[in-house]
Formats: C-alpha cells, structure tokens, sequence
C-alpha cells in the first residue's frame, strides 16, 4: 500500500501573539513543530505500512523551515517527503490550500499514485478541520473522518471506523481514499536518532514542488488571488473572566460554593 | 508514656481549631490510618487540620503538658509508615495549610506552608518562569512530608534534592515554642545546622509550618531521550559514560519492558516504544535549542557507541505526556500488578547501579519472587519491589525478610545507604540500625532527647524500640 500523510508546521506554543495593529502573528523565535493531530495520522499510516507493505511518503506546504517537520515524520519513519513551497502560494485560505496540495499530490501520483492519503483531523493552528475533506474533494476520492481505526479487507478494500458522536461507524472504501485520523487513537512513535542520523549523509530526502510542476498553472487559483475567503481582521480570542453557573437546591448550592472556594483556596 | 487521650483534651483541640477541622474516634477515616505502602497500620485518636503555626504551637504545648503523642501528616504519600500515628495520639494533618504565601524574584526564593503540592508548586513557580528542580514521582505529596523525608526525585543527578533547596524553615518544637532556621542567605556557616537536622527527620524532631525554598530561572529547553537496549545489563553498564560525560543529563531513569507494560494497563495507555527488553529515560536541560541539541546529540552518540539499539526524541508537550505520565505511574502500576508489594528504596554509588540490580536479577530467581524495579540510575537511588504474587501469609513474610536482609546487606556491601528518597519511618528501622550500627544510633538518639525530651513527636520512627 502506497500512503501519502499530509502534515503541518504550527506554533509550539499556544500562546502566539498577534500584532494588534497589523493581525500579524508574531513568530518571532516562536519555535514550531509537527501539528499535533497529524501525528496520529502518521502512527496510523506508518502501522498500516508495517502490516501491509509498500512505502510511506509526507506531504506539506509551507516556506522552505517547513522542511524540519518532513524531515521528522522522516525520523518517525516515512520513506520520502514533498514540500509545496512557492511564494506565488501566500495567503491561500482553506479552499485554495486545499487546491494547492490537490494539484501538488495529482502531479505527484502522475509519477508514483496513492493508495491512501490520510489527514489529521485539524491543526492546533487554523483549526478548520476542512482541507482534508476538500483535498477528497478535488481529488475525487471518497473519504471518511474522525477516523479511529484502518484495515483491509481480503478483497483490498479498505474498512475503517469513525467516531459520529457517540456512534461508532464502520465503513468500507474502495482505494484509492483519503481519511482524517481522529486525535488519541494511538501512541504516535518517537523519532529515531539512528534515522537522523542516516538521513544526514543523503540529500535527496525532500521533493520540493512549485506551481510550476502543477497541470494547472493559473496561478489566480492559487494563493490569495485563489481565495474567496477575506480575511479582515485577524485577533486573539478575547480573554474571557471565566464563570461558573451553579445549579440546584440552596443546600446542593451552598455546598458546590464551598468545595469551589475550597479547591481555590479561599477558605 | 502511652495516654489515653480524654473528653478534656478532645475539648481543647475543638477550642483550638473548631469542631469542623477536628475528627475522633470513629469520625477518623480510615485513609488516616495508614500511608502509601507499608502496611503499618493504627487509628488516631484525634485527627486535626491545622491552619497555622500558632495553632500548632498552641497544640503542640498542650501535647506536652499532657504526654500526648503527635503524629505529622501531609497527603499521606509516604511508603515507609511515617506519617501513622503508631501510638494513637493526635494526627496533625498539615494538607490545610496549602498557601504560598510568597515570591521573592529578587533572591529567587518562595514561602509556602506545608501543605502546598508539588505539583501546585511546580506549576506556579513555572508560571513564573521560575524552576523548582526537587522532583520526587509523587506529585500530589506536600512540600512539608518532602522536606521531612529529604525527597530526591528524577531531576537530582544534576539539581540535586530536596535538602539543597530549603533556605528556610519555621518549626514548632515538641514544647510548642516556634523557631527559624535559616534564612534567605545563600550561604550560612552559623553554627550547627539546625535547618539541616530538621531535614529528613520525619516528624520526630518539630513540626515544619513554613519553608522558605531556593528556585533557579526556569530552563528554557528541556529534550528527553528514551534510549532502548538490547538487556538491562547492557542499559545499565551505559550510565556511567552518560554521567561523566560533559552532556549534564538532568535525570537518568531505567526502566524494563515488563515496568512500561504494567504501567500501560495501568494507564489504560500505550507506551510509544515497548519493542525492547531495556531503557533508560534520559533529560536534558539548555538554555536554548542549539544547546539542547549538541548535548543530546552527545548522549545519543555516547549511548550508540555503548550498545544502544537507538535512542528516539522526546522533544514536543505531546511526546513528554506519552512518556513520563507512564514513568510517575511506576509504582502504582507495579502495586496493581500483584496482590501485595513491599519496597526497597536503596541508594547505591552510581558506579554499582548496574551491580546491584544484577544482583536483584539473581536474589528474585533464588527466591522464586518476582522482583521488579525501576529508577534512578544516574544517582544510584533505586526502587525495588517485591511481589508477592499470590503466596501464602506465612511464605510471603519468610521470603520478604529474606529479600530485604539480603538486599540492605548487598547495598552496604557496595557502600549504599538504606533508603536514598523514601526515609526510614517505622519500616525500615532495623536496617538503618543494622547498617549505621550503635554509636550513630545513639549520636541520633541524643538529637532526638535534645529536641523531644519527652519523646511525643512522631514516636516509634527512625529508632527501634525495645521494650
């Protein structure tokens, strides 16, 4: 089976900053890893290669620092990685990102197709959850999310379940398919040392792609010119004084009142 | 000097702290009967919560007056029987007193009372971008129980414990008079160190009421390796190249593949690698990235060079949660694995780490006992624990004595002490005897008069008594 996991550089820290003036973020030294779900994804596609063979590759797109996360799924395990980086990219919302790794994985699989793109479920940074499902879209792939679990049938299709609420759902898929891995369902593997190590002595670890390697070359459909998303103002989540509604009897109230004030150490 | 205590001094306690912080008889709850692990086991007779020094002073006169015993307590996290009160008494539960009264950025210092939480600690000092190194496993245990036992933790290879972070202490003596020792001064050469002897001396000398703590500035970058071997032999013989190598690891734990699958059941939690027999969990402090990186780089290679299968990074929020919450929850995993469990906490020198666990390995197939453990080798503190595992009373006394004679013998053989973390309490006592021998005993005994002369605080601890 031939994996493709779509991954992405975020903010380390929860506490980015935005320029009040500008709704820039600021990233000055702010230190950047792997978005979190997307490590899930990774666990899953990498199990699922150990089970049934094949290769597993990373995809993302970003300036070229996003090159560190490729190189760390590749210290996880995968086999090669694609960076989608070019300046004519900037400012694309969740649609035209969407129609960027699209096109990016269509021009890729022209050499080399995908049994299997997985996604995460969001990232901790835009927190959409929609490029996965759009990526299904323009690739005219079915697709599942919240996906919990994967495996193929003895016919080599694919059958996962999905977590719908509080529904358990298990649906069989012809491959090739995309899905977005649900968060917490498995330990994600550590990166390996003996692997950096390895990598270090070949360079020829990361494919980088531009527009120029696409089938679609308009680059109005990429990039802010691609997107019908205006942002108008970007700010940080007003810093609401949290309060707690208590319920219930006078008694059942004066004793939630006290535990509260006990556990914050008033009394 | 045994009291019964009476209505009287029932009716005193209620006057000092009220008939809400005050519990008797069958009021008690069993939790306050017994700590952690060691199965010693008694009722109080009184159980307070105290909030203040002057209510411990104004208790503690009156325990002396009336030769009523007094028995120190914070969360009860103890393993060695401490903080039961062994000889009725009052049990004087100090978990009330959780302020933290203050910060002093300027000479790097908090005051807390003692019954401020590790954890609750850590996180507001962090918060302020201040760093309190003492890291037992225990977080839920009150700084006031990790003073009186000394608590090492995972970070004292290169932090060191407990006792190199207390500038100050107040203490209620056994007469109810309250005295300072110490102060916010780096250094202190006034006299014996009466700060020093408060430290470890679990209850049996005074009641701690407030501590002042040293902090550091907060490491900026903190990069953990988990680094799997082929044996533990293997894992263990690759310590001492980590620690005289200039890399400084912050902490070096070992742990075996059948610990992380207790403590995987346990958590109900996978373990990102369980693919070999052994590991050591290694911690690196920098003050930023690149730093962190050629000291990690360093102990990985030091480790490859010395038969490690690999050595994989732990260098995101999400990676620590997938590994250390596995490593606090050793004990308790290893505890849920059998029907009953006793504990050595020996220190060893660190260069015979590897020795003694060998000679566990061997002792656990003579004995026909299983014998898991896990810890801290880089500073040579290890925690043994033997399992009893469905044997019958009589087999499974006989067989714990064996062990535990057995292994404080094999650790002073090899110049270690009875216990690096956990204290001596009421279990270990004979050990600390066997190995300190007579004129330390009475060295101690003499401090023990000095300070107790009535011998009410914390009775029946640290010394063997015989009738």
């Amino acid at each position: 089976m031939n994996i493709l996991v779509c991954i992405k550089q975020v903010p380390s820290s929860s506490n980015v900053k935005v320029d009040p003036e500008t709704g820039v973020l600021i990233r000055d030294g702010a230190q950047s890893k792997m978005n979190p779900y997307d490590l899930y994804a990774l666990e899953m596609g990498l199990s699922l290669r150990e089970r049934y063979g094949g290769s597993l590759q990373v995809i993302t797109m970003g300036p070229d620092s996003a090159k560190a996360v490729l190189m760390e799924a590749i210290y996880m395990g995968a086999d090669h990685g694609y960076l989608i980086s070019d300046r004519r990219f900037a400012g694309a919302d969740v649609l035209a990102t969407s129609y960027t790794i699209a096109s990016a994985i269509a021009a890729i699989a022209t050499q080399a197709p995908f049994d299997l793109i997985l996604c995460g479920k969001q990232t901790t940074d835009g927190d959409t959850a929609q490029v996965g499902a759009e990526l299904a879209e323009f690739l005219h792939l079915p697709h599942y999310a919240n996906v919990q679990s994967a495996e193929l049938t003895k016919e080599g299709a694919l059958r996962c379940t999905c977590l719908l609420g509080r529904e358990l759902l298990t649906a069989r898929l012809t491959l090739p398919a995309l899905l977005c891995a649900d968060g917490e369902i498995n330990t994600p593997r550590l990166p390996s040392y003996r692997r950096r190590q390895a990598a270090r002595k070949r360079e020829d670890w990361i494919t980088v792609l531009s527009l120029n390697d696409f089938a679609d070359q308009d680059s109005t459909h990429y990039g802010l010119n691609g997107s019908p998303t205006q942002v108008e103002k970007i700010f940080p989540p007003e810093k609401k004084a949290g309060h707690v509604r208590l319920t219930g009897s006078g008694q059942e109230l004066g004793e939630q009142l006290y535990t509260l004030l006990q556990e914050k150490k008033f009394i | 000097m045994k009291h019964n205590m009476n209505q009287a001094d029932f009716a005193f306690l209620e006057s000092v702290v009220g008939a809400d912080r005050l519990f008797v008889g069958e009021a008690i709850s069993e939790d306050y009967y017994h700590d952690e692990l060691s199965g010693t086991e008694n009722a109080p007779e009184a159980l307070v919560f105290v909030l203040s020094t002057e209510e411990v002073s104004r208790i503690m006169r009156y325990a002396y007056d009336h030769d009523i015993p007094v028995t120190t307590r914070g969360s009860g996290t103890g393993l060695v029987g401490a903080a039961v009160a062994v000889q009725g008494g009052i049990l004087l539960c100090t978990s009330k007193m959780n302020h933290i009264l203050e910060l002093d950025p300027e000479n790097l210092t908090v005051t807390v009372e003692p019954g401020v939480l590790l954890m609750e600690l850590a996180e507001y000092v962090e918060s302020q971008h201040l760093f309190y190194p003492p890291d037992p496993g225990e977080k839920s245990a009150t700084i006031g129980g990790n003073i009186a036992t000394n608590a090492g933790g995972m970070r004292a290879v290169r932090y060191g414990v407990t006792r190199d972070y207390v500038r100050a202490l107040t203490v209620v003596l056994a007469s109810g008079e309250v005295i300072e020792l110490g102060g916010k001064v780096v250094k202190n050469s006034s006299g014996y160190s009466l700060l020093h002897l408060m430290i470890g001396s679990e209850g049996t000398l005074g009641v701690i009421t407030r501590a002042v703590l040293k902090l550091l500035p907060k490491p900026q970058v903190s990069v953990s390796l988990l680094v799997p071997f082929e044996s533990m032999d293997a894992a263990l013989d690759c310590v001492a190249p980590i620690v005289q190598s200039a890399a400084n690891p912050t902490a070096i734990e070992y742990m075996s593949k059948d610990v992380i699958g207790f403590a995987e059941e346990y958590l109900g939690k996978k373990f990102p690698d369980t693919a070999h027999p052994a590991y050591l969990l290694l911690t690196l402090d920098a003050a930023d990235e690149q730093e962190a990186e050629r000291a990690y780089s360093q102990v990985a290679d030091l480790c490859l060079a010395h038969g490690a299968i690999d050595a994989y990074f732990i260098d995101t929020e999400e990676r620590k949660q997938s590994v250390w919450p596995a490593r606090s929850a050793f004990l308790e995993a290893i505890k849920a694995s059998t029907d009953e469990m006793d504990e050595c906490d020996v220190v060893v020198p660190r260069g015979s780490v590897a020795q003694f666990i060998k000679f566990t390995h061997a002792l656990a197939a003579e004995l026909s006992l299983r014998i898991p453990s896990f810890g801290h080798a880089g500073d040579g503190n290890l925690h043994v624990y033997i399992c009893r595992d469905g044997l019958s009373e009589r087999a499974w006394r006989e067989k714990l004595a064996a062990a535990f004679d057995r292994m404080y013998e094999e650790a002073a053989r090899l110049g270690g002490q009875v216990s690096g973390e956990h204290g001596i309490g009421y279990a270990k006592r004979l050990y600390l005897e066997r190995q300190l021998g007579q004129t330390q005993m009475r060295l101690m005994q003499g401090i023990k008069e000095a300070f107790d002369p009535k011998g009410i605080l914390n009775p029946d601890k640290v010394f063997l008594v015989r009738e």
